[in-house]
């Protein structure tokens, strides 16, 4: 490739030909400051609209000041990111921007991790000229299930749209209006609710402000604790054990599973249990159904449809009820393990306990905003009464125990609670992309070929590409695996099942970028892709830290069978743990 | 046929009219009855002759006979001399300012070059509906010449050597443009016409396809073989239904003789050209945010490099041009490079289209060779300045332009000149403004548009032309400081420096002019809370002449907010904090006592 | 109409649409019929061209003038509009600006019929290049 030479604030540097402005400078440990730039390196993931122009700076020769995050090096450039000229129009850019933005920062849910704000700190800004007479963009605010929408707060930076558009083929959020009045919303400025929204809150994690954020359920799930009359048991997912810490100051990959564990007893949960013990009964029903389905398409079933498609991600449900209907009966029938969950705590648990499950509030800690329209959905309740009652994010738990005084990074260490605390690693690996085939393959593989796996990690399952595929010898039977994450790379595997050229038996989909770990509802990355990473390495470790990894070795899963469902796909399982989908086509609503 | 054997045309145009042109009628028809002529020879009152300055203006036909500055009592010598006795008046003939030769015959007079027809040579001539008209004009027979007689490369060359430049604005090279189209190697590659005309005061686009839609058909199909394109694009803004309606009878007949379609004249090469339309975004004429719009995007425009010559229309290399440019093609290849580049100024060539409004005698269409002054097109051309009044400044290029004044009269029109004057060519809206035009509420009316047009996506454009426009606002209400005008100037120039299209690099061109042009009427505006022009409300204040009221109580009766006070047949007083401005009172009094301070 | 194969079989065509009597555009021969052009651009229709386009068709063909009318494009006197041109035989085509039916009328009674000018000529102020060369 060629290289080409400029000089950047008097500093030489040799890039290759193609390579932006602002790339050359970071290589040059100069960090130009940009407010819609953002880019997750290694998942293909960028927002260039080169619309905030705060990270203009002056080029040698040309007549306006040059977005560097789109304007590409040529040979003997000179570029000056600091000179008055550049620092001048940044400064009355950044100024325009806050004019039009509301200004309260001290009730805002971004507070202290808003990139404006930081962005309005780091350039010096300390008033407002003309803001007295300034007029401001507002817009109606939407609250959705999962996710509220307060555009008054939103600068174009394009992020959400960009994710909601191109990584994830959603199509729910693009630009509206013009000029002043421009913003980002669903078509004709209908509430999210009648949009195509998966709720994946994929926009969520890249807003920047405050336009765009969860639903907060921490008052209602105050409230249940302190009700003598409830008995609330809290479920945590996987991801959100290796991203907690990151609120309190912790490198990302941080374990906190036990502090967490502590932090909700301290809040006064009565049991403090584990979806991960879900996500091996997950593996139960999925798993059988896998098998179920595959030997009688070998046997040349007609009827037995394959190739079979995981079905614990609800943002991915939603994603193939609005643009798949057609493809509803594929995935498999198994709830999500959050909601497996509920449904087993408040059947088999609160009769163990001896209580009425009205009496039970369930709360799940969900490293995702799409869980909290999953737990709201009709079919997931019996006689109005909800299985799972209320889902908070790993964002919302951490502000929660903020709250509630618990200094967590000085809690000891604490267990779950049994008997649906108790999980394998196969539970754990839910969390990363990749994760729950590889988990499904471990126990598939002993229980169709009736041998012991041996080598546990399916390593040529995991990693960050958007799509994967690997063949695994169930003992001569070729199984083959498709992997996507992000739901722009599941349509393409499901475009290819539409059409009949798949050629997996098996596929699982995320509906976020890596996975659960990279969820809408974990602490803000701010384009870091080396946290998700990180958060993938924690999620690996700690399924090697576990005694026992594969689902169907959980003495508790297998006592649950025993005492109560039976086994696998028998008929009160069938009752309990699997669902059915719906064609949500008709369901978008074109009203003004 | 006809009884008259001879016309005597009275120029009858406002500025003409205003210097006694009824008198000049008056007094020739009654010398004309009293040599008992008035039924051979007819006197007229026209529109006018576009040469005020020399005016009134008198046209003997059919000897063509141009008398200028012509007086009442010059009545009696044209009768007697030309009309009787056939000898031409002397002293009132044109005097060529050049040989100071009289001119006896107006067909010689340079004037009559002033305005020169290239890009609308068909336009009010032929019927644009009727593809006979055109080919009997030599229609098509540029495209016929490149296609059998020129490679792609000469007909480039050709265009490049003309030395025209877009007229859509940006003022690049045509000829360099399709250049580089052509290098580009593609299996698909587009030829798309910008007629998303849509600044104030601009229909120049639109009276081409209008009145000669096939010379745009025609340029598009040698543009395509010339850049290696067989298809055409028109993207045409929807609220233009008379533009496409011919448009589309123009296509369909092109395609009936095969001047269109497959195989043209039996050389092998194929063109077709559909429409698409626009929503009437003033950013769609930006082309990226055009060529987004064609996708199916939304219209909003893209950071240039890659330019559309490398990736353009579904990203293949597309060749972007304004309409006037294209209807100047065919004129180009027949005539040749040599006689366009002999029009106009050392770097710009050509004719170009103007669009004349705002204070101005003859609102009108006008095409000028480059080089042209304004002075020319204005006093001359334009017929001058409505009602009298005095002429202020012109703002060109629209509101991506700047405004000119008296001291820019002599500057020759071209692109460069513009430039260099604070101001821009644009697409050729010319905006006149006269005495009563006050330059701060002109800039903020520019501004309403620009604000409204902006797409919104980069933060200068969509907030801070909102920013600027409101402190214009401020200042024409008179809440404005001197501090304000340097903020408005700063603001002005981030914008300009930081947006990302041309919308935004030049919305804030009109303030930046204005202020530059008429200093002391923003100063006046913050400092003394006053409006020169008399046209922003909040700083106009209604005063009753002591000397003048006789205490009649009209003023009071009629004012709607009772903001005047006064015992009949006393003085009347006004509250100036209550009155609103309406003029009622002014309206009403009978004795002038009421005046605009 | 047969497609135009060649470009020899566009100059024919063209030659013989200029000599043709039934082409009236830019007639030279003395003998070829009264032609009306009336400027039907949007700015010409919009102040009222159309209805004086009709009128000049019912009209003319009422009172028995052998005319031909057409329809053409913007001829850039905005400020007077409606605008038409009228070309007798032999003579030098006049152009007429603020063309109402009244006006119309007179054109047709005394400039068409007599020669007689009426009131609101525009004076032709350019030259049109032509691609002849």
């Amino acid at each position: 490739m060629e290289t080409i030479k400029l000089t950047i604030d008097n500093k030489e540097i040799d890039v290759h030909r193609g390579t932006t402005i602002y790339k050359a400078a970071r290589e040059l440990g100069i960090d130009i400051p940009t407010l819609c730039y953002m880019e997750l390196h290694d998942m293909g993931i960028e927002n260039n609209p080169a619309g905030c122009r705060i990270c203009v700076a002056e080029v040698e020769g040309r007549r306006n000041l040059a977005p560097t995050c789109s304007t590409k090096c040529e040979p003997g450039m000179k570029v000056k990111t600091h000179s008055t000229r550049v620092l001048n129009a940044r400064r009355t850019v950044m100024e325009f921007i806050l004019s039009d933005h509301p200004k309260d920062c001290l009730v805002c849910s971004k507070s202290g991790n808003c990139e404006l704000q930081d962005m309005s700190h780091r350039l010096g800004i300390r008033e407002i000229p003309g803001q007295e007479f300034a007029a401001t963009s507002t817009y109606r605010k939407d609250t959705s299930p999962s996710i509220i929408r307060d555009l008054d707060k939103c600068i174009m930076c394009r992020r959400c749209e960009m994710m909601c558009n191109e990584v994830q083929t959603v199509g729910a959020l693009s630009a509206v209006n013009r000029g002043f009045m421009a913003t980002v919303a669903p078509a004709f400025e209908q509430n999210l609710e009648y949009s195509t929204c998966t709720y994946c809150g994929q926009c969520v994690s890249v807003c920047p402000t405050g336009a765009l954020t969860e639903v907060n359920h921490v008052p209602q799930v105050l409230r249940a604790l302190n009700d003598p009359t409830k008995t609330v048991v809290v479920q945590t997912a996987p991801a959100v054990r290796v991203a907690l810490g990151e609120e309190f100051g912790l490198a990302p990959g941080s374990i906190v599973t036990g502090k967490m564990t502590a932090a909700l007893r301290a809040l006064g949960f009565d049991y403090v249990f584990d979806t991960d013990f879900a996500a091996d009964l997950t593996i139960m029903e999925e798993g059988t159904e896998l098998l179920d389905r595959l030997t009688r398409h070998l046997k040349g079933d007609k009827t037995a449809r394959i190739p079979i498609l995981t079905s614990c991600c609800p943002g991915w449900v939603n994603f193939f009820e609005h643009y798949f209907p057609d493809l509803k009966d594929v995935p498999s029938t198994a709830k999500s393990p959050q909601q497996m969950f509920g449904a087993i705590a408040k059947s088999y648990f609160a009769d163990k306990i001896g209580i009425n499950r009205k009496d039970m509030v369930v709360v799940s800690i969900m490293p995702c905003l799409a869980k909290k329209y999953e737990c709201q959905r009709d079919e997931f309740s019996v006689d109005g009464n909800p299985d799972v009652d209320y889902s908070i994010s790993t964002r919302e738990l951490a502000n929660f125990i903020k709250q509630a005084n618990i200094d967590i990074k000085n809690l000891h260490d604490e267990e779950f609670d049994a008997p649906l605390g108790e999980s394998t690693g196969a539970g754990v690996i839910f969390g990363a992309t990749g994760g729950v085939i590889e988990a499904a393959c471990r126990t598939a593989y002993e229980v169709y070929t009736g041998k012991k796996l041996e080598r546990i990690d399916f390593t040529e399952l995991r990693g960050m590409e958007g799509v994967r595929s690997a063949t695994i010898d169930f003992n001569g039977l070729p199984v083959n695996i498709g992997i996507a994450h992000g739901l722009g790379n599941a349509r393409k595997l499901l475009d290819e099942v539409r059409s009949g050229k798949s050629q997996f038996h098996a596929i699982e989909v995320m509906a976020c970028p890596g996975g659960c770990i990279g969820g809408g509802g974990q602490p803000l990355h701010h384009g870091n892709s080396e946290i998700i990473k990180a958060r993938a390495a924690a999620i690996y470790a700690e399924d090697r830290k576990k005694p026992l990894r594969k689902s169907h070795e959980n003495p508790f899963i297998i006592k649950l069978y025993d005492e109560f469902l039976g086994k696998p796909g028998s008929e009160k399982a069938h009752h309990l743990l699997h669902t059915h989908y719906f064609d949500k086509k008709k369901k978008i609503i074109v009203k003004k | 046929m006809s009884k008259y054997s001879m016309h005597l045309l009275v120029c009858g145009g406002t500025g003409c009219h205003a210097a006694e042109s009824d008198a000049i009628v008056c007094n020739l028809r009654d010398e004309l009855e009293a040599k008992g002529l008035l039924d051979s020879v007819q006197v007229i009152l026209t529109g006018c002759f576009g040469f005020c300055e020399k005016g009134p203006i008198v046209k003997v036909m059919p000897d063509n006979t141009f008398y200028v500055q012509v007086k009442p009592e010059d009545a009696q010598t044209i009768v007697e001399e030309h009309v009787i006795k056939g000898r031409k008046v002397n002293r009132l003939l044109y005097k060529d300012p050049l040989t100071k030769e009289a001119v006896s015959d107006s067909k010689h007079m340079v004037f009559y070059k002033k305005q020169m027809r290239i890009a609308l040579r068909n336009c009010g001539f032929i019927n644009p509906e009727n593809i006979d008209e055109y080919i009997a004009r030599d229609g098509y027979q540029a495209l016929g010449k490149v296609l059998t007689e020129m490679s792609p490369e000469e007909t480039i060359k050709l265009v490049k050597d003309s030395g025209q430049r877009g007229r859509g604005g940006g003022g690049f090279s045509t000829g360099l443009k399709w250049e580089l189209a052509r290098k580009n190697v593609s299996d698909e590659k587009y030829v798309v016409c910008n007629a998303d005309e849509g600044d104030p005061g601009a229909f120049m686009d639109r009276s081409v396809l209008e009145g000669d839609p096939h010379s745009v058909l025609e340029a598009m199909a040698i543009c395509g073989y010339s850049i290696g394109a067989s298809d055409g694009l028109i993207y045409i803004r929807a609220e233009y239904p008379l533009a496409i309606e011919r448009l589309k009878i123009a296509i369909g007949q092109a395609r009936e003789y095969g001047l269109l379609g497959d195989n043209i004249f039996g050389t092998g090469f194929s063109f077709d050209i559909t429409l698409r339309y626009g929503a009437g975004a003033f950013v769609c004429g930006e082309e990226t945010a055009l060529i987004h719009s064609m996708e199916g995007l939304r219209g909003e425009p893209t950071v240039k490099p890659p330019f559309p010559a490398e990736s353009g229309y579904r990203n293949k290399p597309t060749n972007v041009n304004n309409v006037e440019t294209f209807a100047s093609i065919p004129a180009i290849i027949l005539k040749g490079a040599r006689w366009y580049s002999s029009i106009g100024t050392e770097k710009s060539k050509g004719t170009k289209v103007f669009a004349l409004a705002g204070k101005i005698n003859n609102v009108g269409l006008i095409e000028v060779p480059m080089g042209t002054t304004l002075r020319e097109v204005i006093f001359e051309i334009g017929g001058g300045i409505r009602n009298v009044k005095k002429f202020k400044g012109v703002q060109t290029g629209g509101p991506s332009g700047g405004c000119l004044t008296e001291k820019h009269l002599d500057t020759p029109i071209d692109f460069d000149n513009l430039i260099a004057a604070g101001s821009m060519m644009g697409s050729g809206a010319m905006i006149v403004l006269d005495e009563d035009d006050c330059m701060v509420s002109m800039a903020k009316f520019f501004l309403e548009f620009t604000v409204e047009e902006s797409c919104g996506k980069c933060a200068p454009c969509r907030i801070g032309n909102k920013r600027l426009h409101e402190l214009l606002g401020q200042i024409c209400e008179g809440k404005g400081s001197l501090a304000d005008l340097d903020r408005l100037k700063n603001m002005s120039l981030v914008i300009k420096d930081t947006s990302l299209c041309g919308l935004g690099q030049t919305s804030p061109n009109p303030v930046l002019s204005m202020m530059d042009n008429f200093r002391e009427e923003y100063v006046a505006h913050v400092t003394h809370k006053k409006c020169p022009a008399g046209q922003c409300k909040s700083l106009m204040e209604y005063i009753i002449n002591l000397d003048n009221c006789v205490g009649c109580t009209a003023c009071a009766r009629v004012c709607p907010v009772n903001a005047i006070t006064g015992e009949r047949k006393e003085v009347h007083l006004i509250n100036s904090a209550t009155c609103i401005k309406c003029g009622a009172c002014m309206e009403k009094c009978k004795f002038d006592a009421i005046y605009i301070s | 109409m047969s497609k135009i194969k060649s470009v020899a079989d566009l100059k024919m065509r063209r030659d013989k649409l200029r000599s043709a009597s039934e082409t009236l555009i830019n007639a030279t021969e003395p003998d070829s019929a009264i032609q009306v052009k009336v400027s039907m651009a949007t700015c010409g229709i919009a102040s009222g061209a159309k209805t004086v386009m009709e009128f000049f068709m019912e009209q003319l063909d009422r009172r028995n003038v052998v005319a031909v009318v057409t329809q053409t494009g913007c001829m850039g006197y905005c400020y007077a509009e409606p605008t038409i041109e009228v070309k007798l035989p032999g003579q030098e085509p006049v152009v007429f600006g603020f063309v109402d039916l009244k006006r119309a009328d007179q054109i047709i009674e005394k400039y068409i019929k007599t020669g007689e000018l009426v009131d609101g000529i525009i004076p032709v102020n350019y030259q049109t290049i032509d691609l002849k060369e």
